[in-house]
């Protein structure tokens, strides 16, 4: 059937398949039933489980409160799906407007919502990776793996990477007494999220928990015994670490690759659709019938300078997917802009991390209540005059007022005349972000030798 | 193909928005086996709750001064759950 401008005849008798089964394609589905959608609904999902949630999967599960399995996420409705799990959707055929599967199968669309999400970024070293005793954490079945390994009470753990999981994943470690190293190519933890001001009070907390952090360090080898198992990790500054678990926490990769050829605008860094959803072509323009949620995608937002962003938000995902499935029911003039303000949350060695805006966009910040030192904390984020973004340090009940600041385009410094700041913060300071254009990872080669025969290459991968 | 729920009297799914959270703790005070405060501020919770925590579970998520916790609203959960097996042998810690 043709969808020439959404009909009611769509709306009732058409075709709608969701590639992705987690979080934003559940919320997807249920806005449609619950906007009225009443034609076929398929999910497709690689992963065998019904949709689940994943922020646990580094707290309450590394913490042993809840098993790996254990948060199937709530239904709002029924949403009356056919549910292919445990099949990945491999390719997208734009003009007969067809699903691919891996097990050779097709699933026919009127209108498709694409909310493949990420995966975790492997070791780059594809026989390191392989090492028992290297996990990655981004699946409930990587979390029943990472879990029963911490609890044989391994000697050492080695973190490869401080970014949000990787130190949710070092407090839990410490929280059950487990040693753990913390090796972050950067100066601090979350600088790449945060900044290098909020980066150092981050480090603090790892090492006030007994954390061994390593910043501007890499990892160079992962060494194994003859068994295959992890025993030691070789890092950039010459020395040598013995450890039985290394997690790879090195962010992760936008699950896109099935739909090279497609003609969509999918690629590494994600699917470039606009404000309501819809997917670009690879032409840059607009698709009608594809849409796209969650992770995965990449859309503009007005209030950032129309920037496109990326988001691996749990908050993004579920407003962007009820945008898309709203207006993929809706015809032209009632469809909705994605107008969400960023927001995330962490919570790490015992303080709540919560962020609003885009602090990456923010060069200077305030420390607007509260003191750096004593962990709990607002910082607001300034950019050319005015306040792009908050995190806040164990003092989220501000947090909304900062989200107000940002969508009115609040002037930046901030003078609030009557809150308990300290002369720390009184100065906007540089918020320290890495300048993202000088390569942060650029190796160091040196020669030595002089005769042909003996010139060797020494290659250093980069402090950052 | 098993049902999901056999064996387990898992009743009610559960999960906290916690973007919207911010820590008030009423849950914790009401339904104090499913949620816990963790430090100052932050909320732990076990996203599923049996039957004889249902009431608890209601009453703290009514309670939430920001409305941030979603449970299911909806009684017959098993018609329209995934015809997949679980994993049975993923109880750990």
């Amino acid at each position: 059937m043709s969808v020439d401008g959404p009909s009611q005849a769509f709306k009732r008798h058409g075709r709608i398949v969701i590639v992705g089964a987690s979080l934003a394609g559940l919320r997807a589905a249920e806005t449609l039933r619950k906007e009225g959608f009443t034609g076929s609904l398929t999910m497709i999902g690689d992963e065998p489980q019904e949709p689940y949630d994943r922020p646990p999967l580094s707290k309450q599960v590394l913490l042993g409160r809840m098993p790996a399995d254990g948060a199937p996420l709530p239904r709002r409705c029924a949403i009356d799906a056919q549910w292919r799990l445990g099949v990945a959707a491999t390719g997208l055929d734009l003009v007969g407007k067809r699903v691919r599967m891996a097990d050779g199968e097709e699933v026919a669309f009127d209108r498709l919502l694409i909310a493949t999400g990420t995966r975790a970024r492997p070791w780059v070293k594809e026989a390191e990776a392989d090492l028992d005793g290297v996990f990655v954490l981004r699946t409930s079945g990587d979390a029943v793996l990472l879990n029963r390994r911490l609890t044989a009470r391994p000697r050492r753990v080695l973190i490869i990477g401080a970014g949000f999981t990787g130190s949710e994943i070092a407090s839990a470690c410490r929280e059950r007494g487990l040693e753990v190293t913390v090796a972050e190519r950067g100066p601090a933890p979350l600088v790449g999220a945060l900044g290098g001001v909020i980066g150092a009070v981050a480090a603090e907390l790892q090492r006030a928990h007994g954390v061994d952090l390593r910043c501007g360090i890499t990892v160079t080898a992962l060494e194994g015994d003859p068994a295959g198992r992890l025993t030691r990790a070789h890092l950039s500054d010459g020395t040598a670490l013995d450890v039985d678990v290394a997690v790879v926490a090195l962010g992760a990769m936008r699950n896109t690759e099935w739909l090279a050829g497609s003609g969509v605008a999918a690629g590494p860094r994600g699917i470039a659709c606009d404000a309501g959803c819809r997917a670009f072509d690879v032409h840059g323009i607009v698709t009608d019938d594809i849409f796209v949620a969650g992770d995965v995608a990449r859309s503009p937002h007005p209030l950032f300078a129309y920037q496109f962003l990326s988001l691996e938000h749990w908050g993004n995902a579920v407003a962007q997917a009820e945008i898309a499935a709203h207006n993929m029911i809706a015809s032209g003039p009632d469809r909705l802009p994605h107008l969400w303000v960023p927001a995330f949350w962490s919570a790490q060695f015992g303080v709540n991390i919560k962020s609003t805006g885009v602090p990456t966009m923010g060069d200077k910040l305030m420390i607007t209540q509260g003191s750096l030192a004593e962990h709990r904390f607002a910082a607001a984020y300034g950019f050319q005059g005015r306040v792009i973004a908050a995190v806040t340090f164990d003092q989220a009940r501000w947090l909304d007022f900062y989200r107000k600041l940002i969508e009115s385009a609040a002037p930046f410094p901030l003078d609030f005349a009557n809150v308990d700041r300290r002369p720390e913060g009184l100065r906007p300071v540089p918020a320290e972000f890495p300048d993202p254009s000088l390569p942060s990872h650029g190796p160091t080669v040196t020669l030595s030798g002089y005769s042909p025969s003996d010139r060797r290459v020494t290659f250093t991968p980069a402090h950052a | 193909m098993a049902n999901p729920v056999e064996g387990k009297q898992v009743l009610m799914r559960i999960v906290v928005d916690l973007n919207r959270c911010e820590g008030y703790a009423q849950c914790a005070f009401l339904a104090p086996d499913v949620f816990t405060m963790h430090g100052e501020e932050a909320l732990m919770y076990t996203p599923h709750a049996d039957d004889a925590q249902r009431e608890h579970v209601v009453r703290a998520a009514a309670a939430c001064p920001v409305q941030a916790i979603l449970v299911d609203q909806w009684a017959d959960q098993r018609a329209d759950e995934p015809t997949v097996a679980r994993e049975a042998d993923v109880h750990v810690g």
